[in-house]
């Protein structure tokens, strides 16, 4: 039985759309609201147990904006399949799946992270990598490479440590 | 030797000859004994452990003693990417080292943000630090920042504490009578953008 029959097999009653990708591996397309329980019949029906990743494309400025994407792997079969989903660009949410992949948490905070996706059901979903006063989103394609106003969390920083102690203000050469 | 040229030069001006003597004897004990702050940040850092290791043996001009206190530490060697989430703790440890301090930036990454043209990596750590001596390549040979340890004994030995002391300069000040710093000046040059240099002094204006 080959993965895509398989998943067909799995995913009775779902709507999907097998869609090309470039490098070959199966990929199929849902509807948001179908993504969580298309991710439960993967595991339980189609014996995909792990999670390699949760991550987006910012399609900017296309609408539904951002394209959420999912990938997992079965030891068992030594296959692997990518889900996709479309998400609007007002307000991006996704549902979460740290219930069904407890590893997802990481992905997850760090999808958030870079493009502002809210995992409805996170538990601690906060920023991963860039400080958590940030107010930017890095990886959306309306973002400067530059960054806007890179420095001024430490500036704040910088003005705080001072008041606090005119000692360091003397010492600046 | 050069340090003794330069201590007549210095005895021209006003200070006497027994304080320029004893910057001597003090510029000296400093230069030889530089203990650096290995800040390893990225991949520099392994440059610099090898710069420490037997190879090429830093002990050999007195600068072997890293120490990972910043009380202890003397010369900042900032070897890698720092980010501006990592500024506030690398101006922390600054601020911790006791004086006199130096900082040499090594690597492009720490002297201009390097290749990182990019939101998340400060460009140049000089944004945030006094450096002394910038080190360029990607990375740069520990022949270099020997390189760099040789010059800024150089420069270590231009310097008159004693001598500032004595006149009640304070230190970090340009001093207007010799017309130069008296310590490594601040280059400190701080944006409000990445790549908008305003002079030192014009950001807290805003
Ligand atoms: S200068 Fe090059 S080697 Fe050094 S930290 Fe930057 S990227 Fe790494």
């Amino acid at each position: 039985m080959s993965t895509i029959e398989r998943i067909q097999a799995g995913l009775e009653g779902v709507t999907f759309k097998v869609v090309p990708s470039r490098e070959g591996m199966t990929t199929i397309e849902v509807s948001i609201t179908d993504a969580k329980e298309t991710i439960r019949r993967l595991r339980d029906a189609c014996g995909f147990e792990t999670n390699t990743f949760v991550t987006a494309v910012d399609r900017h400025p296309r609408e539904p904006r951002y394209e959420l994407a999912w990938q997992f792997l079965s030891y068992r079969h030594n296959d692997r399949v990518r889900v996709h989903a479309a998400v609007r660009g007002d307000a991006p949410a996704a549902p979460t799946i740290i219930d069904l992949f407890p590893g997802a948490a990481y992905s997850e905070r760090e999808c958030f992270d870079m493009f502002g996706i809210v995992f409805e059901g996170h538990a601690g979903l906060k920023r991963l990598l860039m400080p958590e006063d940030y107010d930017h989103f890095p990886l959306r394609k309306d973002f400067p490479h530059q960054g806007i106003e890179p420095d001024r969390l430490y500036r704040e920083w910088d003005r705080r440590r001072r008041e606090r102690s005119p000692i360091a203000e003397e010492s600046e050469s | 030797m050069g340090s003794l040229k330069h201590a007549d030069a210095h005895s021209s001006s006003d200070a006497g000859f027994l304080a320029t003597r004893v910057d001597e004897l003090v510029n000296w004990g400093r230069k030889n004994s530089l203990w650096p702050m290995p800040l390893g940040l990225s991949c520099c850092g392994i440059e610099l452990m090898a710069m420490i290791g037997p190879k090429f043996d830093i002990s050999r001009f007195g600068a072997e003693a890293a120490r990972f206190s910043p009380r202890q530490c003397d010369l900042m060697i900032v070897a890698g990417t720092l980010t501006w989430k990592m500024a506030e703790a690398a101006r922390t440890i600054y601020d911790q080292m006791p004086d006199p301090k130096w900082v040499i930036a090594m690597g492009v990454c720490s002297s201009s943000g390097g290749m990182y043209d990019s939101y998340s990596v400060v460009q140049g750590v000089d944004m945030i630090l006094p450096v002394d001596l910038y080190v360029p390549g990607c990375p740069p040979r520990p022949d270099a920042v020997i390189d760099a340890i040789l010059k800024l004994q150089k420069k270590i030995e231009r310097e008159s504490p004693i001598k500032n002391l004595m006149a009640g300069t304070v230190v970090g000040e340009y001093d207007e009578g010799t017309q130069r710093f008296v310590r490594a000046p601040n280059q400190a040059v701080p944006t409000t953008s990445s790549h908008e240099v305003l002079a030192p002094g014009e950001y807290e204006k805003r």
